[in-house]
């Protein structure tokens, strides 16, 4: 899968103003690669990675532009997605990003049509399929950092497999909310081994990341790390035996597309508080009304 | 009866100053020891190094498992020390803000160690936590507050809870009066008092107070400069002193 990885050094490719293809050099590329390979050997364990200045500030998706970066070639296709949207600020500037330093690389809006999909809290609704790679932006890698402010102590707590702490939070939740009320980042355990932050995305889309047949790539910019779960992965969300794992649910469809089976955003349209239920997967919403 | 806990030989040195100078003991099951001596005398560090907190230069602990395996403790390797730790041993801090989690709730304090031995079913877990809280005389009510709004007396009791939920064979308890007014000092010795009794525990307290030792205590251990200068029943010790510093700091006590 991450053999196709290695981008063409094409001619056609040559350095434009000064940038390499992708913007990286060849060799940050290669050493960004290193590491994914190191991931995806190593489902859901945080490897560091030498994370680059990259010309926006952090907390824009810095890691995981640098991963698309590494990975992107002339045969890719690449969709941009921030909250479930391609016409947002951050996607917007993202794709451009790419349009810019990888010239002849085509861009997309559609979710199959995609080889590469960055995004930002969200995974598509479109169920991906094998030979795609979904790269997630990540703010905060890692899932034990409010039990444990020491780096050295939760890695510790990773190699000794240490998670029972991280049920605190569920238990508290139960105890004052009655149910667990952790709607985002809602971490997960992967490969019956390690403890990972699937990042921001909604508990709604924690179930996707399960035997999802597509690669998943996730790059923290800020934190230097780099984490993978590789193609049919068991990926399981942290739950009570009394307590299973629930996503949430709404009791409309979306008001443009009327899906029901779609993560859906509240908006608030007028001065008087009215409010609209739409699709937050904007590609989803427009090929369901198209083909209506 | 063979000892539970096995130490031979135990030495820590702080560069040239010797902390813990070649100490042996034995604890043997259901015992109460108690282990006094002055600010600096070696006992913290002696705690220290039993738990594997710290190196020691020198010397064994060996302890017996509730399976009867002899293990020595301080040759282990870290993941199972930690294991040890969280299942069959428990330490009891002076200060309970380094032995309790301050942001999350009193009850999931004392669910934690449950979970971290696998429990994964939130009503069990409920219904012990709360057996506990009862127990160690914590108001059910404030299950779900922060030990922050806590007590000093309550924050140590509660981390009695913490430790003893899971039933440790061995538990280790450093000064755990340290800092409470009198009142509650006595509260706090009288529950310690019924709950190694009613369950049986082997315990090793170190404290500065010789009252503490009277109240509690089986056997008592007097340290000084590093080692322990006297050793016995801890009635004997404490009405009749051998060793010169021992008669010294027996008669130091306000309240002997």
């Amino acid at each position: 899968m991450i053999a196709r990885a290695v981008p063409p050094p094409a001619a056609d490719a040559a350095p434009r103003g000064g940038f390499s293809f992708g913007y990286l050099d060849e060799r940050t590329k290669r050493s960004i690669r290193r590491g994914l390979l190191k991931a995806v050997a190593i489902p859901g364990h945080q490897i560091p990675f030498r994370s680059r200045e990259m010309p926006m500030s952090y907390g824009w998706g810095t890691g995981g532009i640098q991963v698309t970066s590494s990975l992107i070639g002339l045969d890719d296709t690449l969709k941009v997605i921030d909250q479930g949207a391609d016409d947002t600020t951050n996607a917007v500037n993202i794709r451009r990003f790419f349009a810019k330093t990888c010239p002849g690389v085509a861009t997309t809006t559609r979710t199959a049509a995609a080889t590469i999909i960055q995004t930002r809290h969200r995974v598509p609704e479109a169920p991906l399929r094998e030979g795609q790679i979904l790269v997630y932006q990540v703010p905060g890698p890692e899932p034990l950092r409010h039990l444990e402010p020491s780096e050295e102590k939760t890695r510790k707590m990773h190699a000794l497999e240490e998670y029972g702490a991280m049920y605190l939070r569920l238990y508290e939740d139960i105890s004052i909310h009655g149910h667990v009320a952790t709607a985002y980042n809602y971490p997960v355990l992967v490969h019956d081994r390690y403890l990972m932050s699937p990042s921001p995305i909604p508990r709604f889309d924690n179930p996707k990341l399960h035997r999802n047949p597509a690669l998943q790539l996730f790059g923290a910019g800020r934190e230097k790390r780099i984490y993978a779960v590789p193609p049919y992965t068991r990926v399981e969300s942290l739950c009570f035996d009394d307590y299973p794992f629930e996503r949430e649910t709404w009791e409309r469809g979306c008001a443009f597309c009327e899906a029901r089976d779609s993560y859906l955003d509240e908006v608030v349209v007028g001065d008087h508080g009215e409010r609209l239920w739409i699709c937050s997967d904007t590609d989803y919403c427009a090929q369901r009304t198209e083909t209506a | 009866m063979t000892p539970l806990l096995s130490v031979r030989g135990l030495t820590k040195r702080y560069g040239r100053i010797v902390a813990c100078d070649d100490v042996s003991l034995d604890l043997y099951p259901g015992q109460v020891l108690g282990l006094v001596g002055e600010s600096g005398s070696g006992k913290s560090t002696l705690l220290r190094a039993l738990v594997g907190e710290l190196e020691s230069d020198a010397g064994e602990v060996i302890y017996r498992t509730a399976g009867g395996d002899e293990l020595t403790v301080n040759a282990l390797s870290e993941a199972r020390r930690r294991k040890l730790m969280r299942t069959e041993w428990g330490l009891v801090h002076q200060n309970p803000r380094d032995g309790l989690r301050m942001h999350v709730s009193a009850g999931a304090n004392v669910a934690e160690r449950l979970l971290d031995g696998g429990a994964r079913h939130y009503g069990t877990i409920r219904e012990t936590v709360t057996a506990w809280l009862r127990e160690v005389e914590i108001d059910v009510d404030r299950a779900d507050d922060r030990p922050g709004t806590f007590s000093g007396g309550m924050q140590q009791r509660l981390q009695l809870a913490r430790v003893l939920v899971t039933h440790p064979r061995l538990v280790l308890m450093d000064e755990p009066t340290g800092g409470l007014d009198l009142s509650v000092q006595a509260r706090l010795l009288d529950l310690i008092r019924r709950l190694a009794r009613t369950l049986g525990l082997s315990m090793i307290v170190v404290t500065h107070d010789i009252g503490v030792v009277r109240l509690i205590a089986d056997h008592a251990l007097v340290m000084r400069h590093g080692r322990i200068v006297e050793s016995g029943v801890a009635d004997r010790v404490l009405d009749d002193p051998q060793d010169p510093y021992t008669q010294l700091l027996v008669s130091a006590a306000l309240i002997p």
